[in-house]
């Protein structure tokens, strides 16, 4: 698809997506356990944090299109390092809940109060940094993402629907006042709620994107065939090639075409959460889980935003949009799925 | 956990279930999205039809033409060029793909890619896809002069302003310049340079038809009007005495003449012709106390005012002229919420554009009926078929024969002896009005000049306005107007 839309960007993604596949390969190989992260879980997490920090550092930062999400060493070497700090996210929050979800879920309900501050506060503390990161890095489909996480895994070790009914309020609420303070906000909601009323400019994205999946119709017009470019040889939507590669694949393969791929993450989701559901510890179950949530969330908070079903977030399609470090880290991810899924193999073998 | 995760996973089959429902509420909008302004997918299909060409008056002199480009895979666009430059931009306007249309290519889309369906076209378009040969669109002639168009574009030449140049008795229009312009083949390619236009005013908004959608004020042109009520009514003749003490008192207020040439003291004892002769407010404020605001806004609207002129432009490229308040128009249900005495000289909150006053002009010019602007002339099919002819059509009736005599009268002493001398053309007799009106900030004054010529048998009606200026419209606007009614003049010898 990205070699439809800037043939020199696909010879690139080919170069990460085999950067990806090494690296995947060197964890399979070298990572014997993966279960030895659960005791590192503490450092994963201040990782994550800092990974998050490190864009809106001075000299290294990057802030492209409204969001600080990229670091640059200058020359190539520009990353975007929320990718990653999204899989250590998931691992430290595997290995905390499994450890803390006896205490979380029978603390409140027992005695009908809510955990202690000792077992609650870490978490709290974790999680609060990195939303603290998000919301300053202006990275609202990462604030988003990252929050849905952890109310899954949170609902996944604890069962409780209390938290998460808590979790989404108190979201609200952060976003509300949020979209009350940042200007960047209220134009991604605003162009949301009424994508018409300013097509040329604040919701020209959105409108731009509607109208390539409209226009696919069931079949799409046939790859190659849709009109995506200008007479200039720029895309008619920014980032078609990251964020809006869905648009693209709506407009060339149709609504049938759309659908497939959408079914596929539904099915990557299925698999991911059955590898869960077979693991035989804690952890292992709480990261298999968590981390294909991580992917399916994703890809539903961006096809989401490009079709209008909820604001447009700039973040990438796992796997498809064109990124190097979203394939990395996406790569990353599926070799930890790999490596649960592997030990599941070998229990039921044994 | 595991029936935790069964639930999670039956989640995220109802989300990813609902992006495929939304993907298909967009596939079952189609139709109303492909309609729209600004969706690729009707402007490329769009581009492969050979547009029309958009010709001068002449029905030769290209205004928008066609340029070739093959694409790789062998299809063929055909985009616009403007071999005019900027100089009938606004008229014409541009189509682009980036930023959609505007102008004539806008309102007239429909013929120029021959959409324009009627049984025989749809069949010969479909001929023609089957045979593999391009859409060709139908030929706009309109009704411009490029010799007058280059006269008023020369003579606003850098200043913020605007010019409109009819012939009273057809309405069509001759020119229609409005500065500062742009390069309409820039639009697409370059937009940052049309940005960085700069003029004497502020916004220069070289994109804003100033002509037919700029905010003035009309100022003593307005007293074109005020008179035509004055004498139409029988309140009063052009001998009707006044005395002028060099102020009108307003609500307790003294209210100073601004005659054009500056002078302080009160001309004393004058008539009606002297008054428009030397545009003295006072005299004219007293007329509109007379009168009432109601009578005086009911010969605007006979003028048009209050109406958009039925121009081929696009509807919000037209503005309709009136009072205004708080920016938008305004229509008093009492005359009495309008102040007469300072309505009846052009202030007071109107808000006019200069193809209205043109047509104020047009109108007294032509007996005292307004024809129907219009700039196309007539559209002509690929194979040299007219398709449509744009007839000349009674617009309003102004005022009687009359009193359109008398006010011509008075005009045309307005510029042999009074605030219009500089608008005089040697063995011409030209009826004219000036107006300078102030804006409430110093050097921000709209100066005006509104015209037609020849007196006797007039053959073009003229209105020049200018933004940001200094001085008063004798001194600026008029001898623009001049050029530009030589140039019309010169068509016809």
């Amino acid at each position: 698809m990205i070699y439809r839309i800037d043939p020199e960007l696909a010879f690139r993604q080919g170069l990460w997506v085999v950067a990806g596949v090494a690296v995947f390969a060197a964890l399979v190989l070298f990572l014997r356990d993966y279960r030895a992260l659960d005791n590192v879980k503490y450092l994963l997490g201040v990782s994550a944090i800092v990974l998050l920090v490190l864009p809106a550092l001075p000299f290294i930062g990057r802030t492209i299109n409204g969001a600080t999400l990229w670091v640059d060493f200058g020359g190539p070497l520009v990353f975007q390092p929320g990718e990653l700090a999204k899989v250590l996210f998931v691992i430290f929050l595997a290995g905390y809940l499994r450890d803390n979800r006896e205490m979380l879920s029978y603390g409140a309900a027992g005695q009908g109060r809510l955990p202690s501050p000792k077992h609650l506060g870490p978490l709290l503390l974790i999680w609060g940094g990195a939303m603290l990161v998000l919301f300053q890095t202006r990275d609202l489909g990462g604030a988003l993402l990252y929050f849905a996480i952890f109310l899954v895994m949170l609902y996944a070790a604890t069962a409780r629907w209390s938290f998460v009914a808590a979790g989404l309020a108190l979201f609200l609420a952060g976003a509300f006042a949020l979209y009350r303070v940042i200007p960047h906000v209220q134009d991604r909601v605003q162009g949301w709620l009424d994508p018409w009323a300013d097509p040329e400019s604040q919701s020209y994205q959105l409108v731009q994107s509607l109208y390539a999946v409209s226009s696919g119709g069931v079949f799409g017009s046939g790859l190659g065939n849709g009109i995506l470019l200008t007479p200039e040889g720029d895309p008619y939507i920014p980032f078609l090639e990251t964020d809006f590669i869905f648009s693209a694949i709506a407009q060339e393969l149709g609504l049938a075409g759309g659908a497939g791929v959408i079914l596929l993450y539904l099915i990557f989701a299925y698999r991911g959460f059955r590898i869960s559901m077979l693991a035989q510890d804690g952890f292992s179950k709480l990261l298999a889980a968590g981390l294909t949530a991580a992917l399916a969330i994703q890809a539903f908070i961006i096809i989401g935003g490009v079709v209008g079903l909820i604001p447009l977030t700039g973040i990438t399609l796992p796997f498809v949009s064109y990124g190097g470090s979203s394939i990395v880290a996406n790569f990353v991810l599926l070799a930890l799925l790999l490596m649960v899924s592997d030990r599941v193999n070998r229990g039921e073998l044994r | 956990m595991n029936p935790q995760l069964r639930r999670l996973f039956l989640v995220f089959c109802f989300l990813f279930v609902a992006l495929i429902a939304t993907a298909t509420y967009w596939l079952w909008r189609a139709p109303d999205l492909e309609a729209r302004q600004g969706n690729p997918t009707l402007i490329v299909r769009e581009l492969e039809i050979k547009r029309g060409l958009i010709l001068a008056a002449d029905g030769r002199t290209p205004l928008a033409a066609n340029r070739r480009r093959e694409l790789e895979d062998g299809r063929v666009w055909w985009l616009r060029r403007y071999p005019r430059q900027s100089l009938t931009a606004h008229a014409v306007g541009y189509s682009t793909i980036g930023r959609s249309r505007t102008g004539l290519e806008l309102s007239l889309n429909d013929f120029l890619t021959a959409s324009n369906a009627n049984l025989s076209t749809v069949i010969d378009t479909t001929l023609d896809r089957l045979r593999g040969i391009p859409r060709e669109g139908n030929d706009v002639v309109t009704t411009l002069d490029l010799d007058v168009q280059r006269a008023a574009v020369q003579g606003l030449a850098r200043s913020c302003g605007a010019a409109v140049a009819i012939e009273p008795s057809s309405g069509r229009v001759l020119a229609l310049a409005s500065s500062p312009s742009f390069d309409p083949n820039l639009v697409e390619s370059d937009f940052d340079s049309i940005e960085a236009i700069t003029a004497p005013c502020r916004p220069a908004a070289p994109l804003l038809d100033r002509a037919t959608a700029g905010r003035f004020v009309p100022g003593s042109t307005f007293k074109i009007v005020t008179a035509a009520a004055a004498l139409d009514t029988g309140t009063f003749t052009p001998e009707s005495q006044f005395d002028d003490p060099g102020f009108c008192i307003l609500f307790g207020d003294r209210v100073f003449n601004f005659s054009d040439q500056g002078t302080p003291a009160g001309f004393g004892r004058v008539t009606l012709a002297d008054a428009v002769e030397n545009s003295i407010n006072s005299v004219f404020c007293n007329i509109g106390k007379e009168l009432g605001a109601g009578t005086v806004l009911e010969y605007a609207k006979r003028f048009g005012f209050y109406e958009r002129p039925p121009i081929e432009l696009p509807a919000e490229e037209v503005l309709i002229s009136g009072l205004y308040r708080n920016g938008r128009l305004y229509d008093p249900e009492s005359p009495r919420e309008v102040d007469p005495g300072r309505l009846a000289f052009g202030q007071e909150r109107l808000v006019v554009t200069p193809l209205q006053m043109a047509l104020v002009a047009a109108g007294v010019a032509n007996g005292g009926v307004v024809m129907q602007p219009r700039l196309v002339e007539r559209i002509v099919s690929p194979d040299g078929d007219v398709i449509q002819r744009f007839d000349e059509e009674e617009w309003k009736t102004a005022v009687e024969p009359s009193t359109a005599a008398d006010l011509t009268a008075m005009m045309v002493r307005a510029v042999e002896s009074g605030t219009g001398v500089a608008a005089q053309i040697p063995g011409i007799s030209v009826a004219g009005k000036t107006g300078t009106a102030e804006t409430g900030v110093a050097g921000r004054n709209n100066t005006w000049f509104v015209a037609f010529a020849p007196a006797e048998r007039p053959e073009v009606a003229v209105a020049v306005a200018l933004s940001d200026q200094t001085g008063t419209g004798g001194a600026t606007a008029a001898p623009i107007a001049r050029a530009i009614i030589e140039a019309a003049l010169g068509r016809n010898t």
